[in-house]
Parts: C-alpha cells; structure tokens; sequence
C-alpha cells in the first residue's frame, strides 16, 4: 500500500483553531491574571478568523481518505456554532468576573469545545465522529465544573459525565454492530453496503437501536433526557448558556452523518423511533415545563420539546425536512442564547436570579429588556410574526409533505401547553408589581447585543426566505 | 407609487407609528402621546378612504393589489387585495380606531404610550388580516393580533385580569392552530402555493373537506364566537379596559366571521352544505339561549357581551344560508354590530369612568343627571334591539328574509331575537336610566363632555345613517356576495 500524504487544505480552519487554543493556553500561563481581558478578546477574534477562512475556502471537498467532509451544511453550521460561541463569551464576561471563573481555561475549554463540535460536523467516518463527540464531551464537564466551590455545578458534572460517558458506550457499542454487518467505519461505504446489501439484517437493525439511544441522550430526548434539567440548572448560567445552544447544531450535524449520510436506506425503521421519540419529547417537556418555577430548569424542559420538535423535521426523511429542522435548530439555538442572556443580565454578585419570580415587574422598571424578554418568549412559543413560528411551520410543512399529519396536529396541538408557560413569563414582566429592584448587570456591548439578539426575530422577516434557502442547497448537497 | 400600495400603507402605517409613539411617549409627555396617536389613526382613516371612493362596485375580483415573494422556498408571498367583503371591514377598523384613541384619552392614567401603541399596532395587523390574500400571511396577522389584545387586558384591565387575559389568549390559540395544519394540507392541495384564491379553485375530496371544514371551523367558531366555545368571551369583555372591548367587539369578532366567507364557504362549499344543518343549529341556540343568558346578567359589560354571541349567531345563521339576502344580512349585521357594540361598550365606559363599577343595581334614574347621555344610549339600545330605521334592523331584517326563503320555522325562530333583543336591552336601559335617582353617586354624575360627546355623535351618525339608507353599503358588497353564492353551489368533488 502507497503512502499518501492527504491533502490538509479542507481543515485548515481546524487545524488554526487548534493552534489558537493552544496560544491562549500557554499566554494564560506565563500572563496570567493580566491577560485575562486579552484573552478574551483573543478568543473571539480567533473565532473570527475561523468563520472568515472558511467562508473564503467554502467548498465540497473529501479528505484524509473520507474520514473528513467539507460541504455546505457543514460549512454553514461550523459558522454559526462559531458566532453562538462569541455570543456566549460576550453574554458572560461580567457574569464570569463576579464569580471569578474569568479564567483562561474557560476560553480554552470553549475552544476546544467548539473544535470537538467541528470535528462532529465534518466527520465521514463512525471514528472521527465518536472522536469529535468526546473532545466536545470532556469539555464540557470541565467546563460545569469550574466553579469548584458550587455543590450544585459538581453535581451537575458528576451527573453529566457518568450519564455522557454511559451514552458514549451505547454508541460506540452500536457503531460496532454496523461494522460488525458493513465491514466498515466509513459513513460513505455504509451508505453504499446498506443499499446494495439486506437493509433488514437484526444486527444491522440492533446497531441502528443503539445509535439512536446514543443520539437520544445527547439530544436530550425523552426517555434520555433525566441529565437535562439537573445540569441545565446546575451548571454556572454561563456555561448553560453555552451547553444549550451550539452542540445542539453539532449534535444535529451527527444526526445527519450518521442517519442520513449513513443508514439513509434505513430511513423506514429510524422513522418510528424518532416519532416516539420526538412526540414524547414534545409532550413531557411541555407539560413539566409549567410546574417549573427555576428558569433554568423552565428553559431545560423547553430544550426538550424543541428537541423533539427539530425531531420531527428529520424524521419527515425528506430532504426539505431535513432544511427544515436545520433552519429549526438555528433560530432555536439563536433564542435559547437570548434567553439565558437575560438570565445573566438580572443575575448580579450576589445572586443567580434564576427564578421565574425574578422577572416580576421588569415591564415597569425597564420596558425595554421586558419586551426584549417577550420577543423572546413569544418566539421560543412560536407564535407569529416571530421567527419561531416559521421554523415551526417550515417543520410541520416538512411533515404534511411526507403525510404524516397526525403527528403534525398532535405536535400543533403541544404548542398550546407550550404558549402557556412562555406566556407566563409575560404575565409576571407585565402584569404583576415587582418584589424588589431589578439590577441590571453586564457591559454595554452585551445589553446591545442581546437587544439586536431579540429585535432579529421580528426584524428578520423579510430574509426568512433567503436563510430557509441555504438550508435546502446545504442538505441537496448532502443527500 | 402611493395608490399602488394603499394596503400596503394603511398596514404598515399605524403599525409604525404605534412604535414610534412607543419609542417617543412617557408618563411625562402624555399631550405629546394623546397628540401624536390620534394624529396616526386620523392619517390611516384618510388613507383608508380611498379603498371606499376608488372601489369598483362591478366586480367580485380583488382589487388594490399587491403581489410580492416573501418566502420563497414555501412559495409564501406578500399577497394583498380586498373586495366587497374585506374592503367594509377595513374602513371599519381604521374608524374605530379613532374613536378608540379618542375614549382612552384622559382615562388611562399609566402607561399611556404603551397603551396606544398596543392599538395602533393592533389596527395594522387587523387591517392585515382583512386585506391578506395569502393564507400564511392571513395566519401571521391573525395570530399577531392577540398579544397587543393580551397586554391590553392584563396590563389595564379589571381585578380579574391576568385569568381573562390568558384564557382569552389560549383559548383562540387552540382555535386557530389546527387552522395551519388546514393551510399547510391546502397548499398541497392547490399546487404549492399559499394563495387563498388558488385554494378556492383546488378541488378537494369529501372526507377532506370535512375535516378541513372542521379545522377552519375550530378557529373562526371560537373568535366569532358560537357557542358552545363562546365562554372567553364575556370574561375577555368585562375585564378588558372600555377600549379593549371594544376593538375585541366591533372588529376582533368580526374576523372570525370573515373568515367562514374567506375560507369555509368557497373552498369548502360541499363540507359546508353537508354541515349547514349543524351551524345553523349553533346558530340559532346562539340566538335565542344566549339572548336569556343576556337578560339575567348583573354586569352591564357582561350583558352586552352575551348580547354580540346573540347577534354573532344571527350572522352565521346568515351565512349557511347560502343565499343572497343571507349572507348580505350577516355582512350587514357584522358592520352594524361593530358599531353598535362600540357605542354601548363607549357607554358603558362612559358610566364606568365616574362610578367604577358596572354592577346595573349600583344605577337607576341616570336620565335625571346626565339627559344627553340617556339619549345617545337611548338611540343605540333601539339599534341594538334591531328597530328599523337603525343599522340593527337592516342585517336582521335581511337575514329573516333568506331563512324564510330556506324554512319558515328556521325563520321563526331567528325572529324570536328580535323580541328576546328587545327585552334584555331595553330592561337594561329602563334599570340605569329611568326611575328616581337611586343614590348619591348617581346624584353627583356630571353629563358627558365634549370628548366623550364626539365619538357617541360620529356612531350615531353611522348607525342611523346605515338604518335609513343602507344601499351605498350593499352595492359595494354586491358583486362579491353573487360571486360567493356561485362558488358555494358548485360541487368541488
């Protein structure tokens, strides 16, 4: 066998991201405390030279013998993982220093979080992907753990990592079943073997069980979902706000390698399992979402009737779909940013303020942040004109198209229950007096960005179309 | 450029100048905002009025429209027009704006820019409802409509606020989200394209249209309402500020009517020949249960509340009708309603602004104190009892005439209303206004001001001046109605 040397240029942009981490990691080392501000506005300017070299190399490309992808859905999410993530820096700087975790290793924790993510996104084979999910995996639980002295964020690692690393197993487990029937790792080959081979074979049938377990507990679908509210209220808001968003779009990147990319011919027998699934999701994290009175805990609840929300979009096996639930899990991952943005903006030295009751009166004491707050709710409910209500209806559309309308009218129906706790939150800003001062916390470059954060929601409705069009060439390319 | 995109202008007009009001006013500046709001609903009004003037009576088509791509992977557009159904209904809306800005003049004492934002903003997207031509745009206006409607209650209303607000709220929610799962199965059905006037031509098949009767039904029931989903609606009305209930009575119910003409009866005519029998059941228990329910009320809001479900009944009784005086009197009557039900929720504003409370018992002998308030009610309790030479009697009369064409017990029956009408409105009117003068507060009551005389006088001028010539307001809706009784007797199957 001749020895090639594989053609780097596709990851490049990973290649310098990796090469950033490791500079803000050593220059926190010898700077030290002095460094701290430089860190992160080195952090994000890494970031965006990262998202600047890939939009100038944009392109469809395979390398390292398959096991790395370059295409437009990858290209499009490594982008917005990348711009969630400087929100997240942005959102929590103050939030950071009150509670001295401003510390190098959490932008090189981030970083290499968000390389983990890219690594997810760009795999072509079962391998780099698990590789991927782990970098992004270990990551995290450091990053709930950094606050040492928190019983409840150790907790919440502890929870985390056992329950992750159990998921981990499944997958991998599952992963060795379809090499067990394909004889391979590589996603492209799989794809091929199933077609041409018998799609029904048990074990074939077994891998694909574990995989989507795997994929369940990542997500945080329910039945997989226990970990959800525990480390979303757990964990320092900071670090929810970023766990809550951005590997959302990794996790659908390995939704798509792996179930389309690669057992696309199985669609038939995954379909079954997201609808239960996905309609659970829907209906649990709906309904337990009310009796919530923490917001963190509120909005984890709320994380799993999205999740199985964006299920949907993938399960309807069409390519639309599959736009859809990307579209879907942008402008979600774009609002849970927000919204815990506005948990950070009320939590000061003294305290998280992530009570719902802590929102009472804002209407009064600040009417700007109490309809930034309700622009948001009101999107996350998708109720129009926000732009939550045109990723939902790009999903049920994806559903209707496939016929599948009973599960788009009980899935229409869920967001009723839905309104009704989103809603609540409107009533306590608006309707009631409030209990004490509202302080305001964070920089004037946060409070900007969070009211542009809420004003795109309504003020982007005349470029919706433009941003559901990306989705639907990105996924044209992949199937 | 202008007249090319009145639509366009009467939407986006308010709705920007509610923000710009939002954006300027504060609790300080209150002339500034009272100024500059009535500023903005008095310009939409004009430029309204040239849908009326420059209307083409001849034709069912749409006219003034506007064509643009809004998303175009889900071929949804930017679609506009109106006709002889919408076009009414605009100019209703941007009129009672005014007189809405008008009634919350000094009353509202907190929040006063938010508060007129919330209407302006809520005229442009109900201006949008009537005049959107495709149906996820009609469904984006039509579901915006109800947070500015929710604010408004739970931030100025009643003691019982926050419940009223949220089951209002829901309640139409859960009416109107099986509404999209229609559109979406529609537009499949029609060749990809939202267009309601490409729905109106897309055949469908039996069972579908059933079903999708159904989902449309679900919707526009709860916002008309009928009963038996009606019950949001009184609490809505008695714990909304005066001018909440009455943009929720005059033009909020009306969408739900408009849409049974937009949606139901064209594009599903076989469905709804084969449900007529079951609305017109709903209709008549509307008419005539609803009606004794009216007559026991203590609450005046409440009473007039169940009396619109009462006359709401009559409209849709109209409707599956299927013929020309059926429908034209349930148009007739939803016009005539939006008036009359503003000017007795405005007199109830009136009488609740210097006593603070609606409880009838706390009333009685108010003619000794205020006469030329006894008066305008006078005039508007005859129209709400249908007398004839008031808009009342016009729509009543109309639709009386198309049941006895169908069935003279359908008639019979319809007509009672005019009889139970008569009784909760005049016994009403008899407990507050005559007799001797029950207590001191009512003693102590000063007569209405010039500001509060205005807008009763602008109503009253409407809701005579429709009673005793009502053929400007046929002709407009003429061409469309004979369009509408050709499309519900064609079979789609």
């Amino acid at each position: 066998m001749e020895f090639q040397i594989p053609d780097f240029a596709p990851a490049y942009p990973e290649i310098f991201l990796l090469c950033m981490a490791g500079a803000v990691l050593l220059l926190d080392l010898f700077l030290g405390k002095r460094f701290r501000n430089l860190a992160y506005g080195l952090s994000i300017a890494s970031l965006l030279a990262t998202i600047a070299m890939i939009i100038g190399s944009s392109q469809q490309a395979t390398t390292f013998n398959g096991m790395f992808l370059r295409d437009l859905m990858g290209d499009i999410l490594k982008i917005a993982v990348m711009l969630f993530t400087i929100m997240v820096f942005i959102y929590s700087r103050i939030y950071q220093q009150d509670r001295h975790i401003f510390k190098g290793e959490y932008f090189v924790l981030a970083l290499t979080a968000v390389l983990g993510m890219m690594v997810m996104i760009s795999a072509g084979n079962m391998l780099l992907l698990y590789l991927g999910l782990e970098l992004l995996s270990l990551s995290l639980y450091s990053l709930i753990a950094m606050r040492r002295d928190s019983l409840h964020a150790t907790e919440a690692a502890m929870k985390y990592f056992i329950l992750g690393a159990l998921a981990s197993g499944i997958l991998l487990y599952g992963m060795s079943m379809i090499y067990v029937t394909t004889g391979t790792l590589d996603l492209a080959q799989i794809h091929a073997a199933i077609r041409t081979g018998d799609s029904a074979n048990l074990v074939l049938s077994l891998g694909l069980v574990f995989v989507v377990v795997a994929i369940g507990f990542k997500l945080g679908a329910v039945p997989f979902h226990m970990w959800v509210p525990d480390v979303y209220q757990g964990s320092p808001t900071s670090v929810t706000l970023f766990l809550g968003s951005a590997p959302k779009l990794a996790a659908f990147a390995m939704l798509m390698r792996l179930l389309v990319g690669g057992l696309e011919n199985m669609s038939g027998q995954w379909q079954q399992m997201l609808i239960i699934l996905a309609l659970f999701s829907i209906g649990f994290g709906n309904i337990v979402a009310i009796a919530q009175t923490n917001m963190k805990r509120m909005l984890a609840y709320s994380a799993i009737s999205h999740v199985g929300f964006f299920l949907l979009g993938v399960l309807s096996a069409t390519p639309d779909g599959y736009a859809a639930s990307m579209f879907y899990i942008l402008v979600y991952g774009f609002m849970t940013l927000g919204s815990f943005g506005m948990i950070l903006l009320l939590s000061n030295k003294d305290s998280e303020s992530d009570m719902i009751a802590n929102f009472k009166g804002m209407f009064s004491a600040h009417p700007l942040y109490a309809l930034v707050m309700t622009l948001l709710m009101v999107s996350m409910a998708g109720i129009p004109p926000l732009i939550g209500f045109n990723a939902k209806l790009a999903v049920i559309n994806a559903l209707v198209e496939s016929r599948l309308y009973w599960v788009a009218v009980v899935a229409v129906l869920f967001s009723v229950v839905g309104a009704f706790y989103y809603l609540r939150i409107v009533k306590f800003m608006y309707f009631d007096q409030p209990g004490e001062a509202i302080r305001l916390n964070g920089g004037m470059e946060m409070h900007t960005l969070l009211t542009i954060n809420a004003l795109a929601l309504i003020l982007g409705l005349p470029w919706i179309g433009w941003l559901i069009r990306i989705c639907n060439s990105a996924l044209a390319q992949l199937s | 450029m202008f007249a090319d995109h009145l639509l366009t202008v009467s939407i986006w007009l308010p709705i920007l100048g509610g923000i710009l009001v939002l954006l300027l006013g504060s609790d300080e500046r209150k002339p500034l905002v009272r100024q500059l709001s009535l500023g903005v609903a008095v310009l939409t009004f004009l430029v309204t009025v040239p849908l009326w003037t420059g209307f083409d009576r001849g034709t069912a088509a749409m006219q003034f429209v506007e064509q643009a791509d809004w998303i175009r992977p889900l071929h949804i557009q930017y679609f506009l027009g109106v006709d002889g159904f919408s076009m009414p209904l605009i100019l209703l809306t941007s009129f009672i704006t005014i007189l809405v800005v008008i009634a919350g003049w000094r009353v509202i004492r907190d929040h006063l820019a938010s508060y007129m934002a919330a209407f302006l903003i809520m005229e442009g997207l109900m201006i949008g409802v009537f005049a959107a031509l495709d149906a996820i745009l009609f469904y984006v206006f039509w579901e915006a409509t109800l947070l500015p409607m929710y604010l408004i209650i739970g931030i100025w209303g009643g003691d019982n606020r926050v419940y009223a607000a949220i089951k209002f709220f829901l309640y139409t929610l859960l009416g109107s989200l099986l509404m999209l799962v229609a559109m979406i199965y529609l537009y499949y059905q029609a060749g990809h394209s939202f267009s309601i006037l490409d729905f109106h031509a897309a055949r469908i098949g039996e069972t579908a249209q059933i079903l999708l009767f159904l989902a449309f039904f679900a919707a526009f029931a709860v916002k008309i309402p009928m009963w038996p989903v009606h019950t949001w609606l009184p609490d809505a009305h008695v714990q909304a500020p005066t001018g909440g209930s009455v943009i929720l009575a005059a033009i909020m119910l009306k969408m739900g009517g408009y849409g049974f003409l937009r949606f139901n009866l064209p594009i599903l005519p076989d469905a709804s020949h084969a449900l007529a029998g079951f609305m017109i059941a709903l209709s008549l228990i509307a008419v005539v249960y609803i009606a004794f329910v009216a007559l026991v009320q203590t609450d005046m809001k409440k009473l007039i509340a169940y009396s619109s479900i009462s006359h709401m009944g009559f409209v849709t009784l109209g409707f599956f009708l299927f013929n020309q005086q059926g429908i034209e009197g349930g148009m007739v009557q939803m016009i005539s309603h939006g008036f009359v039900s503003g000017a007795m929720f405005l007199c109830v504003g009136v009488l609740y602004d210097r006593m603070h409370t609606r409880e009838i018992s706390a009333y009685g002998g108010v003619g000794h104190t205020m006469p030329l308030f006894a008066a305008f009610m006078m005039l508007f309790t005859m129209a709400n009892t249908g007398l004839p030479g008031t808009s009342g009697f016009v729509g009543e009369l109309l639709v009386i005439l198309g049941a006895f064409k169908t069935n003279l017990w359908l008639a019979v029956i319809a007509a009672t209303t005019l009889v139970f009408g008569a009784a909760y409105s005049l016994w009403l009117y008899k407990r507050v206004i005559f007799g001797p003068v029950v207590n001191e507060n009512v003693k102590k009551l000063t007569d209405i001001s010039r500001r509060e005389a205005l807008f009763l006088g602008l109503l009253a001028v409407f809701v005579l001046g429709i009673g005793l010539y009502p053929g400007p307001l046929l002709d407009v809706m003429h061409a469309s109605i004979d369009n509408l009784v050709a499309q519900t007797s064609l079979s789609k199957l």
